[in-house]
């Protein structure tokens, strides 16, 4: 007990704190319109992705042709056709798809050149002369790939060539090196892709979150109960709250529909999710540091734009700050997804020790290698950067926004200057 | 330097135990403090002491570093240099739970109902949430806002919203209230049940602390008042204190108009139409009655009338800082009626 009768602490704890405030802005943001716009966030970048992909493949059908114009007599063409659909169920996607040249028919000063040059049709290269000496004309790159698979077909139309190929058997292995490589870059790939993507819809809510308070002059009185570290720390952790929520909104949504419509899905994205290539520590584990290197990116580049936003005086302000909050993250995003697969290099080691980029450096690293205490180690790291930042915003936060100098605290405890 | 005096037994509510304040351990105590705003200095060197269980006022103009002074009390900000104590502690907020504070800019979450808006204020102070919900529909109940207590504090008026935040500051049972400007923006009838709840809660030996620029809310509440101007405070201490500094004023109306009883007046006595008007001589008033019926001066009528606390104000802080400090009660007043 103090002189006066007080007890000697009397607050609550940082814990505590937090927790009040958590709880009010947890609540407050679940049953707010902006929660739903929120919720509705991720449907925008798959339906803008979805329309961009069908335009995309429509121009690239339209643009990037296949078809090879045959422009021989009448018999070979349709001798090169039918031996191109027999070759096909053994080589499939190394024949062109044959078409026969309507402008050359029963012209037999047909100039397929001139024809090209004109840019008529829409041909890859065009086949002309005869069966035992077929001509390919097009364009260098054309010519290189298309002369090959032209003479495989005119040699089995005129029967040159065995018209049945003689079948391997086959064994198939789950893996090599090279493809599991390959395929672990593109788990974390994906894995990065979705981690910035979460932590890129909650940069926005973040950097606009005192802003109510400093509006409302709520700060005043949050400033005098709590220690701001701990109104920022309780902040963090209630939008890291509402975006947990979202995610399992988001991923009920997600096995419901596939539950339902699995071949849909596979047939539209032309994916089997189910044959995803595995990451290096295993899907269990690879799902668990999802979700805990997502709260740490999430709680990293929250407290710089909660910190960076605390700043800003006016709403119009926060606004202006966006677009440079967008460019870091996506900085962030850019570095560590240019050392995938570089494991152990300067660079990666580098966007590990950043602490902003290592949770997303520590995903991929966790897609390709199965090492798993070099994942406790970021951990570590990146829990004391999460605190160094939340620290070092709030007392920026009470230095230029609350004016708060240095000193109010009697330092001579063992000689104090107000005697009882 | 400050002139402290704290000999006062006080002047509020008619329940108050009268202990000597020196006896009384100090709820507030601050040294030298001093904050600096971009190079300009808001609060300048400034003391004070507050004694547990008094009503105190801070007392000066806008702008004179009251709401600066409480801010730096209440650990918000920190001084450039100086100490504080509050409560036996020098980190206000190592003893949250026991101070309740309103601040002047008013601030409330728009889209919270009421009792849930005061249980949150309880909450920030250590109150748990059930318990700050009964007592908030309580309090909301016993002052007359029972019927608002679901509704959302954007559908209140400004006098309700502002009552709903006192509540608010009150819920958790502080042992030390500090409210800055409390009656600003309050109309007639809110100000008096305001200083009906300051005087029960002193009442109770809780220690309020107010800013206000309105001296007669000062006057009325104050067992002891601090006089700021200009970032210092000239004079702490009791009311009764201040008032005395100033001696009683006497007023002076006579039949005749001339006459050798004149000469008897004090030299500094001055004509106000009818009236004389001049400081209570030191001899008393018993010598001068005696050489104006003497000298037929034809007394129609005498008063003695004790100097109140805007005089004091006059002549600790001077005439420029009186006459902004009315400016701002006519302001407020015109806001008030708004």
């Amino acid at each position: 007990m103090s002189q006066t009768g007080t007890p000697t602490r009397s607050r609550l704890n940082l814990f505590q704190a937090s927790w009040v405030i958590a709880r009010r802005d947890f609540v407050a943001v679940l049953f707010s319109r902006a929660f739903l716009f929120f919720l509705l966030g991720p449907l925008f970048p798959v339906l803008v992705g979805g329309l961009a992909g069908s335009i995309g493949k429509s121009v690239s059908d339209q643009a990037v042709s296949v078809e090879v114009g045959v422009a021989m007599s009448a018999s070979d063409n349709a001798a090169m056709i039918a031996a191109a659909d027999v070759l096909r169920p053994q080589l499939g996607g190394f024949l062109p798809a044959l078409r026969e040249v309507k402008e050359a028919a029963g012209d037999s000063n047909f100039d397929a050149r001139a024809f090209l040059d004109q840019r008529r049709g829409n041909y890859a290269a065009i086949v002309t002369g005869t069966l035992a000496a077929p001509k390919v004309i097009g364009t260098q790159g054309q010519v290189s790939r298309w002369s090959g698979p032209a003479e495989l077909i005119a040699a089995t139309a005129a029967g040159a060539s065995p018209s049945q190929l003689p079948r391997a058997t086959s064994e198939v292995v789950t893996t090599s090196a090279a493809s599991e490589r390959t395929n672990r870059i593109r788990t974390a790939q994906a894995a990065q892709m979705v981690l910035f993507l979460l932590t890129m819809l909650l940069g926005g809510m973040v950097l606009s979150n005192l802003a109510e308070e400093k509006g409302n002059k709520i700060i005043e009185i949050l400033a005098a109960a709590l220690p701001m570290d701990a109104v920022f720390m309780g902040k963090l952790f209630a939008m890291l709250g509402v975006s947990f929520v979202g995610i399992a909104v988001w991923g009920a949504l997600g096995w419901g529909f596939w539950a339902i419509a699995e071949d849909a899905i596979v047939t539209v994205t032309q994916t089997n999710f189910r044959e995803l290539p595995g990451p290096a520590v295993g899907w269990p584990m690879f799902l668990v540091l999802g979700i805990v290197y997502f709260t740490m990116a999430y709680l990293l580049l929250g407290s710089l734009f909660l910190t960076i936003g605390a700043m800003a005086s006016s709403v119009r302000e926060v606004q202006t700050l966006s677009m440079p909050v967008t460019m870091l993250q996506l900085m962030v995003f850019f570095l560590s997804a240019a050392n995938i697969g570089q494991t152990g290099t300067a660079l990666e080691l580098s966007s590990i020790a950043f602490p902003l980029s290592s949770p997303f450096a520590m995903l991929a690293r966790a897609a390709m290698e199965e090492t798993l205490w070099t994942h406790a180690l970021a951990l570590v790291w990146q829990v004391i950067a999460v605190f160094l930042l939340v620290k070092g915003g709030s007392l920026l936060f009470r230095k230029r926004v609350m004016k708060s100098g240095g000193a109010g605290r009697d330092k001579s405890r063992k000689r104090p200057r107000f005697a009882a | 330097m400050a002139v402290s005096d704290h000999t006062s037994s006080g002047n509020h509510g008619t329940g108050f135990t009268a202990i000597p304040a020196d006896a009384r351990p100090l709820a507030i105590e601050a040294r030298g403090l001093v904050k600096s705003f971009d190079g300009t200095r808001a609060v300048d060197g400034v003391d004070i002491s507050v004694p547990e269980g008094a009503i105190y006022g801070i007392l000066g103009p806008n702008g004179a570093g009251k709401t600066t002074t409480l801010r730096m009390l209440l650990g918000i900000i920190d001084p450039d240099a100086g100490v504080r104590r509050v409560l036996g502690h020098d980190r206000p907020h190592d003893i949250g739970r026991l101070i309740g504070y309103l601040p002047e800019e008013r601030g409330l979450y728009p889209a919270m109902k009421c009792v849930e808006a005061i249980a949150f204020m309880g909450a920030l102070r250590g109150l748990p949430l059930k318990e700050g919900r009964k007592r908030g529909a309580e309090l909301l109940e016993r002052h007359g806002l029972g019927y608002a207590a679901d509704r959302q504090i954007r559908q209140l008026s400004k006098g309700m919203a502002q009552t709903v935040q006192l509540l608010g500051t009150l819920v958790h049972q502080p042992r030390l209230v500090v409210l800055d400007e409390p009656f600003s923006g309050l109309d007639a009838i809110n100000q008096g049940k305001l200083e009906v709840m300051i005087r029960a809660l002193a009442d109770d030996g809780v220690t309020v602390i107010f800013s206000t620029h309105v001296i007669h809310h000062a006057e009325r509440l104050c067992e002891g008042v601090a006089i700021i101007a200009g970032g210092k405070v000239p004079y702490a201490g009791s009311v009764e204190a201040a008032r005395d500094r100033i001696p009683a004023q006497v007023r002076l109306e006579t039949r005749a108009r001339e006459g050798a009883w004149l000469s008897a007046l004090p030299a500094d006595a001055r004509r106000d139409g009818d009236f004389f008007q001049f400081p209570l001589p030191e001899s008393g008033i018993e010598p001068l009655l005696r050489q104006l019926i003497e000298g037929e001066a034809g007394i129609l009528s005498l008063s003695i009338e004790r100097a109140g606390l805007h005089d004091a104000f006059v002549a600790i802080a001077g005439e420029a800082a009186a006459r902004q400090l009315e400016a701002d009660s006519t302001a407020n007043l015109g806001e008030s009626r708004t």
